[in-house]
C-alpha cells in the first residue's frame, strides 16, 4: 500500500494505483475524457491534471502512479485554470453537442469557448458515412486516442485506424483515408464503445438524431447474454420504441471489458424481424 | 637523369599533397605521365603551385623542374603565383556577357572576393555562370548558375568559428574532417585511451567531478545521468547522441558534426564504455545531410581502424554506432519523442516518469545527450574533471558554444567560458552589424526569450540567466536591430510552434493555434491564459515553452 495526501486528506491505495484511483478512493470527482478503465492511459486530454508538490508542472491523475508521501492538490487556481482552458480549447475547436460529460465539465469549470471569436479554427468537416453500421463524425473528435487503442493492441488487434497528420491537423484515419469497407475494419464497434464524444456512432442512432427522433429519456437499457457463441458476452440493449438502437457492453464486465465482436454489436436484426403484416396461420 | 633544383623547398602540406598523389615509384626512374594529376593535387590542396612544391613534384616524378614549370604554366586552372584558397571564376564569355556577368563581377569584387574571369563554363543555359573553387584538405568546386551576388555569398562566406577559449572547436575548420589520421594527429583518441586506463567507474567519477551540465537546454548533470544508467540491472543499455538540432537559431551541433565528426564518435565511445552500452545511436536532423555524411564517414573509418566494432582498441569492448536520420520534426529533439522515432513510431513524447535512465528507447535504460554535451567528454578526461570544473563558474563549468546570428557583424559559432558577459560575446563577433542599434536579443531559441540591450552585462551562466528570467537554452544569441518588425517575428515564432506541435495533448495542440490566432488578431489579453495552460499542462517541453518567447517579449520589449 502507498499513502498519500490529497487536498489534505490522507488516502491509501494499492501499489500500482494511480492518482486518479486515489482521488476516487477519497471521493474527489476528477474530470476525465481520454481515460477508460479498459485501455492504457494516454493522458492526452490533460483535463485530469492535478498539482503535485515538488513538480514544476501539473501531472495527469489518470496515468501518474501514486507514490508514498505524495502531496496532491486537485482544486487550486492552477488546476482549475488548466482544466478550464483545456475544456475551452476543446469546446472552441470541436463539436461537443453529443458529449454530455464534456458539457458537464465545461459548466463546472466555467469554460467560455466564445472568447476565441468566430474565426477560431475548428476541426469541422463532413460526416463520413461509408458503411451501413456506423458513422464517423470527426467534427466531434477530441483526439483522445481511445478508438485507436480499442482497435489496436488494447482490445481488437485489428489496427484499421491510427492517428495521422501532426499538430492541429492530427486526425484519426485509415491509410490514405480509404473508406472503412476497404480498410482492415472488422466492424467490432469497439471504437464506438470507447468514444467519449459521439464522434463514432451507430448508424441507427445517427439516423434517428438526423430526423430529430432520438429520445434518450424514452429508451430502456436491458442487459442480456449474446446468443451467438460460447463466450457469453454481456450485451446492453438500448431500445427505443421497441427497436434496438444501440448495443453496448458494460466496461466493468469481466468477460468483455466493454468490448464485443461484430455479431454481438451489430447482429441483432433477427431479434426484431417482424413481418410487415401479421400473417396468422390458422 | 641528373636533375638540378633551386633551393626552394616544399611545405609539409605541399609535400603531403604531392606524396599522396604521386604514390610509390616502384623503381620507375621517371613518371612524367603523373605530372598533371600531381600538380592538380597541389593546386587543390594549397590553391597555387609554389617553387618549392614544383621542385618536389619534379623530384618525386623524376622530371626536370623547367619541364614541370612548362606544364604548370600551360594550364589556366593551375596558378604559379600566390592565390587565395578560394577563388570565384566568373564566366565572361559570349552567353554570360549578355546576362549581367560584369555587374556580377563588380559586386563580387566589392565584397572582397577573389574573382577570375573565365572562358565559357558550359552553363550557358543558366547564364551568368560562376564556379567557386576552394582549396584545402577537402577541396571543393561548386558551379552556381544563374549566379547572383547573394547566391555566391552563401558559398563564399563560411561559418565563422571563433571564441576566447577554444576547446570543443579547437579542430573545427582547421583539420580535414574526413580524415582519421588528421584527427589522431591533433589529439584524437587520446581521451579514449585515458578512459580505458580509468575504467568505467573512473570515467564517470571524472565527469561527475567536472560538474558538466547538459547543453541541450535542460541543464541536467551529465555525470549523474551516467551513474544512473550504469547502475541499472536491466540490459541492454543504450546510448543516444541527440543531434536533432532544430531549435530556431541553433547551429552549433551542426558545426561540430560537420567539422569534427570524429570527436563525436570518440565521445560516444567513451560514454558507451562508461555505461556499458554496445549499441549506440546518433539521431541526426534530416535537414543536416552533410553532418550525417561526415558522421557516417567517421564511423566507417573508426570501425576500419578498430576503434569501433567487436574489439575496440583491443580492449574487448564492443560498440556499434548507428546513424538515424530525422525526417523533419522539431519535436523529435525531445528525448522521449526521439525514442519513439527510433522505434518506428510517430514522434510523440511520452509521459515522464518513467525517465529515460530507467526506461528509454525500446523500454531499456538509455543515456541520451546533446552533441555538445558529449563533445565535452574527451576534454574532461584529458585534463581531469577537477581541472575542467575550474573553467567557468562553480555552478556553470566549462565552455559553451553560442550561435550568433541576425544583426551581428560576424555571424557564427563562438566558444567562450561560462561567465563571459553577453556584451563580451557579442564583441567577439564584431558587435552589431554596421554599427546599428540593437533593439532585442533572442536568447536560447524560440523556446527561450527576448532580452533588451540592458541585459548586456549579464554573465552567460545557467544561474545568471535563470536569475534574469532568461535561459541559455541551446546557445542561441540572435540580434535584432531597430529595423526588425518584432511583431512579425513573434507571429513567426507562434506559427513555428503551431506547425511543430505533435498534436498529442490538448494544451499544446489547440493552445499553439489559439496563441497564433490571438497574436494575429492582436487580442493580447488572451495570451497570458493560453501561455499558462501550455506551460502547466502540456506533456512535454515543446508545449511547456511554446509561450516563452512571446511572454518575454510582452514583458521586456517596448513594442506594445
Amino acid at each position: 500500500m502507498v499513502e498519500l495526501t490529497i487536498d489534505g486528506l490522507s488516502v491509501s491505495v494499492e501499489d500500482g494505483a494511480t492518482i486518479l484511483d486515489a482521488c476516487e478512493r477519497a471521493q474527489i470527482e476528477t474530470p476525465t475524457l481520454c481515460f477508460l478503465e479498459s485501455l492504457t492511459p494516454v493522458n492526452a486530454c490533460r483535463v485530469c491534471v492535478v498539482e503535485l508538490e515538488g513538480s514544476r508542472v501539473l501531472v495527469p491523475a489518470c496515468a501518474r502512479r501514486a507514490e508514498q508521501g505524495m502531496k496532491i492538490q486537485t482544486d487550486t487556481p492552477r488546476v482549475r485554470h488548466s482544466r478550464k482552458m483545456v475544456l475551452e480549447f476543446l469546446a472552441s475547436s470541436v463539436d461537443l453537442s453529443t458529449a454530455p460529460d464534456a458539457q458537464r465539465y465545461c459548466e463546472r469549470y466555467g469554460a467560455d469557448p466564445r472568447r476565441y471569436g468566430t474565426e477560431a479554427e475548428t476541426v469541422a468537416q463532413p460526416v463520413k458515412i461509408d458503411n451501413a453500421l456506423y458513422v464517423r463524425d470527426y467534427s466531434k473528435c477530441i483526439l483522445c486516442y481511445k478508438c485507436v487503442e480499442a482497435c489496436g493492441a488494447d482490445a481488437q488487434n485489428t489496427f484499421a485506424i491510427a492517428v495521422a497528420g501532426r499538430g492541429f491537423n492530427a486526425h484519426i484515419s485509415t491509410e490514405y483515408d480509404v473508406p472503412l469497407p476497404d480498410s482492415a475494419c472488422v466492424y467490432c464497434g469497439n471504437c464506438i464503445g470507447a468514444c467519449p464524444t459521439g464522434a463514432l456512432m451507430f448508424s441507427s442512432e445517427h439516423e434517428l438524431r438526423e430526423r430529430g427522433e432520438w429520445n434518450e429519456a424514452a429508451q430502456t437499457q436491458t442487459d442480456t447474454i449474446c446468443s451467438y457463441c460460447g463466450v457469453g458476452c454481456t450485451l446492453t440493449l438500448h431500445v427505443q420504441e421497441n427497436s434496438i438502437v444501440k448495443v453496448m457492453s458494460p466496461v466493468e464486465n469481466g468477460t468483455t471489458n466493454g468490448h464485443l465482436c461484430v455479431k454481438g454489436r451489430f447482429g441483432y436484426q433477427y431479434v426484431q424481424n417482424r413481418p410487415a403484416d401479421d400473417v396468422s396461420s390458422d | 637523369m641528373d636533375l638540378h633544383f633551386t633551393s626552394a623547398r616544399p611545405t609539409p602540406e605541399e609535400r603531403a599533397a604531392v606524396d599522396e598523389a604521386a604514390g610509390d615509384a616502384n623503381g620507375a626512374r621517371t613518371r612524367r605521365h603523373l605530372v598533371l594529376p600531381v600538380l592538380h593535387a597541389v593546386q587543390d590542396r594549397i590553391g597555387w603551385v609554389s617553387g618549392g612544391a614544383l621542385n618536389y613534384v619534379g623530384e618525386r616524378l623524376g622530371v626536370a623542374p623547367a619541364d614541370v614549370y612548362g606544364v604548370a604554366t600551360f594550364y589556366a586552372s593551375l596558378s604559379t603565383t600566390p592565390r587565395d584558397a578560394r577563388v570565384v571564376h566568373v564566366c565572361d564569355d559570349i552567353a554570360c556577357m549578355n546576362a549581367g556577368e560584369a555587374e556580377l563581377r563588380a559586386a563580387l569584387e566589392t565584397s572582397g572576393a577573389t574573382v577570375l574571369r573565365s572562358p565559357c563554363l558550359g552553363l550557358c543555359d543558366r547564364a551568368p555562370a560562376a564556379l567557386v573553387e576552394t582549396a584545402g584538405a577537402t577541396p571543393s568546386a561548386t558551379a552556381i548558375a544563374p549566379a547572383t551576388p547573394a547566391l555566391l555569398s552563401d558559398t563564399l562566406t563560411p561559418t565563422s568559428i571563433g571564441g576566447s577559449d577554444l576547446r570543443l572547436l579547437k579542430r573545427a575548420g582547421r583539420i580535414d574532417p574526413e580524415s582519421l589520421d588528421a584527427y589522431r594527429a591533433h589529439g584524437g583518441y587520446l581521451a579514449l585511451q585515458k578512459a580505458f586506463e580509468l575504467g568505467p567507474k573512473g570515467v564517470i567519477a571524472e565527469i561527475v567531478a567536472s560538474n558538466l551540465l547538459g547543453r541541450g537546454g535542460a541543464a541536467f548533470p551529465t555525470g549523474r545521468k551516467m551513474e544512473a544508467v550504469a547502475g541499472q540491472s536491466a540490459q541492454p543499455h543504450y546510448l543516444i547522441c541527440n543531434a536533432d538540432e532544430s531549435e530556431p537559431g541553433t547551429f552549433k551541433d551542426r558545426v561540430l558534426m560537420e567539422h569534427d565528426p570524429f570527436a563525436i564518435v570518440e565521445a560516444m565511445t567513451i560514454a558507451a564504455y562508461a555505461i556499458g552500452c554496445e549499441h549506440a545511436f546518433v539521431y541526426v536532423r534530416g535537414e543536416y545531410p552533410l553532418a550525417a555524411h561526415r558522421l557516417e564517414n567517421a564511423i566507417a573509418r573508426a570501425r576500419a581502424a578498430g576503434l569501433l566494432g567487436d574489439d575496440v582498441m583491443r580492449r574487448g569492448m564492443r560498440l556499434e554506432i548507428e546513424v538515424r536520420r530525422g525526417a523533419g520534426a522539431y519535436i523529435c529533439g525531445e528525448e522521449t519523442a526521439l525514442f519513439n522515432s527510433i522505434e518506428g513510431k510517430r514522434g510523440e513524447p511520452r509521459n515522464k516518469p518513467p525517465f529515460p535512465v530507467e526506461s528509454g528507447v525500446f523500454g531499456k535504460p538509455t543515456q541520451i545527450n546533446n552533441v555538445e554535451t558529449l563533445a565535452n567528454l574527451p576534454p574532461i578526461l584529458l585534463e581531469g574533471g577537477a581541472a575542467y570544473a575550474c573553467i567557468g563558474t562553480p555552478n556553470s563549468t566549462g565552455t559553451r558554444l553560442f550561435c550568433l546570428s541576425g544583426a551581428i557583424a560576424r555571424p557564427g559559432v563562438y566558444e567562450v567560458a561560462h561567465g563571459t558577459t553577453l556584451r563580451a560575446l557579442i564583441d567577439l563577433a564584431g558587435g552589431a552589424r554596421n554599427g546599428s542599434a540593437i533593439a532585442a536579443i533572442l536568447l536560447g531559441g524560440a523556446a527561450g526569450g527576448f532580452v533588451t540591450p540592458d541585459a548586456m552585462a549579464m554573465p552567460l551562466t545557467f544561474e545568471d540567466a535563470r536569475a534574469a528570467g532568461a535561459t541559455l537554452g541551446s546557445g542561441v544569441v540572435m540580434l535584432f536591430d531597430e529595423r526588425a518588425d518584432m511583431h512579425a517575428i513573434l507571429r513567426r515564432i507562434a506559427e513555428f510552434f503551431r506547425e511543430e506541435s505533435c498534436g498529442q495533448c490538448v494544451p499544446c495542440r489547440v493552445g499553439t493555434v489559439r496563441q497564433a490566432e490571438a497574436l494575429e488578431r492582436k487580442e493580447y489579453s488572451l495570451l497570458d491564459d493560453i501561455g499558462r495552460v501550455m506551460r502547466d499542462a502540456s506533456i512535454c517541453g515543446l508545449g511547456q515553452t511554446a509561450a516563452n518567447a512571446i511572454e518575454s517579449a510582452r514583458k521586456n520589449l517596448p513594442i506594445w
